[in-house]
């Protein structure tokens, strides 16, 4: 197990680097998108035009903050993962349009996420679900709330952060998904557990 | 003494103590399962855990940003007065928690989409009834977590397979559960009476603390065996591999039909957030769960 402190822009021969296992830190700039805001960046890039903030390089963040407004600022209060299964029927088309080296959430994603992971080189970090004050602390600001249209917890918030992590790198760009082999062994345990319960299938 | 500012006094209090301060068996469990882990990805969650409860307390902001439906469960002494009226300082309670602590908004009108912005609605906070004797009221808060609600499950099982079907019918739950309701999980189990009442005895088991097993100690062993076996399944922390799957696993149950057995399985997130505090008729209160912080 590494740990590797990055920064935005990250290369993808940097991404390339890290591997299932090894643990993250991001300083720099990340993107919040859910389901919605996923939706809309592709019809933009199929429409031809161009999106808020330029993505390459960053990493996009599975989040519905807690956001307060104090005086014309906005802050981040609370700031956990949402679970990223929703956002897999977007994600390889995201990936390969936008080239976000890290895609960042909880629950992990499937195998059209990891096979696009490793064509065009990114890394999904798993956050720990719940964990909305670590996050919320390693924002140092919000740069700027782009598609607030959306409802808050849908719209694109663009953080500026320092060492945002722990991120457990659960899908690498060489097709390694730990989520994946976690479900497998799972699937190999359950019959030892019925014939430990005294169960038949 | 104004009966109705104590309450929704004492329900804010036990919110905000709910949703800043986990239960400390909670922590407990929490501490031994990090201490214990041997994968070293769980290790990292459990860790990351851990230091979040620890940031929550310090800056007295929820634990999880989904602050979750709140629920009551009112133990109401026959003898105390103008019960009838208690409902009215618990919505104000929510509605006043949602601004001042704050809150995330998570009541949503299933018609129209709309959330109502304050956590109310119809049916909105819950409250579920208990008449006991005397003349005191004890008043609990849970506020459950979606990411854990969205795998609770009701079956109507076999009865002729007996406490088998059941111990199957929660492995499986567990498993099909995987990474979804932010592992390591606490499991409400119960059996008996009717799909409606087996569901709601499993909510409630939620409630009790995680050093406590049933007094039964038939049941404290079947809660022990499913225990141990939803530690096999290898889901680890967070769902990224590891033996901490569940901290623990509470069972109740009912007398059934002779052709019926349903179950439920209600789980918990590690955010296992519930408090209590107890009024008497004088309006004097005792914080059962939490010390009072501020």
């Amino acid at each position: 197990m590494a740990v590797y402190k990055l920064k935005t822009p990250i290369s993808e021969e940097e991404i390339r680097k890290v591997k299932v296992n090894d643990v993250i830190y991001i300083t720099g700039t990340i993107v919040t998108a859910r389901d919605q805001a996923h939706r809309r960046a592709l019809e933009y890039f199929k429409q031809g035009k161009a999106l808020p903030i330029n993505l390459e390089g960053l990493a996009v963040f599975h989040c519905g903050p807690v956001v307060s407004k104090e005086g014309d600022k906005w802050v981040a209060v609370a700031a956990g993962p949402t679970t990223s299964t929703r956002m897999d029927i977007f994600e390889d088309e995201f990936i390969k349009n936008f080239k976000v080296r890290v895609v960042i959430g909880k629950g992990g994603m499937g195998k059209k996420t990891t096979d696009a992971m490793a064509k065009y080189g990114a890394v999904y970090g798993a956050f720990t679900g719940g964990a909305a004050i670590l996050a919320a602390k390693a924002i140092k600001s919000v740069k700027s709330v782009e598609w607030l249209d959306l409802g808050t917890p849908e719209a694109l918030w663009i953080f500026e952060v320092e060492d945002f992590g722990p991120l457990a790198v659960a899908i690498d760009s060489h097709g390694n998904n730990i989520f994946l082999d976690v479900a497998k062994k799972v699937e190999e345990n359950k019959q030892k557990i019925y014939q430990k319960l005294g169960l038949t299938q | 003494m104004d009966m109705a500012k104590v309450i929704e006094d004492v329900a804010f209090n036990i919110l905000k103590q709910a949703v800043i301060y986990l239960p400390e068996d909670v922590k407990q469990a929490l501490k031994k399962a990090y201490a214990e882990e041997t994968s070293e990805t769980g290790r990292t969650q459990l860790k990351a855990i851990l230091d979040n409860i620890e940031l929550a307390e310090k800056y007295q902001a929820p634990v999880c940003q989904d602050t979750g439906t709140i629920i009551f469960y009112v133990k109401a002494g026959a003898e105390a007065k103008n019960l009838d009226k208690l409902e009215e300082p618990l919505i104000k309670a929510v509605r006043r928690a949602t601004k001042e602590i704050p809150l995330r908004p998570n009541a949503v009108d299933p018609f129209t989409q709309k959330n109502s912005g304050d956590n109310t609605g119809r049916f909105i906070p819950y409250l579920n009834w208990e008449i006991a004797s005397g003349e005191s009221i004890e008043l609990t808060v849970m506020t459950k977590g979606g990411g854990s609600e969205n795998v609770c499950l009701t079956g109507m099982l076999v009865p002729g397979e007996g406490i088998n079907g059941l111990k199957k019918f929660v492995i499986d739950a567990v498993i099909k559960a995987g990474a979804q309701p932010c592992p390591p999980t606490i499991l409400g189990v119960a059996m008996g009476g009717g799909s409606d009442i087996a569901i709601k005895l499993a909510k409630k088991a939620l409630l009790r603390p995680l050093n406590e097993p049933n007094p039964n100690p038939e049941i404290a062993k079947l809660e022990k065996e499913i225990f141990e076996a939803a530690n096999m399944t290898g889901i680890g922390p967070m769902g990224l591999g590891g033996k901490t799957t569940v901290l623990g696993v509470h069972i109740d149950y009912a007398y059934r039909h002779p052709a019926s057995f349903p179950a439920a399985v209600a789980f918990n997130c590690w955010a296992a957030r519930r408090a209590s505090a107890q009024i008497d008729a004088d309006g004097n209160v005792e914080y059962l769960t939490h010390k009072m912080r501020w």
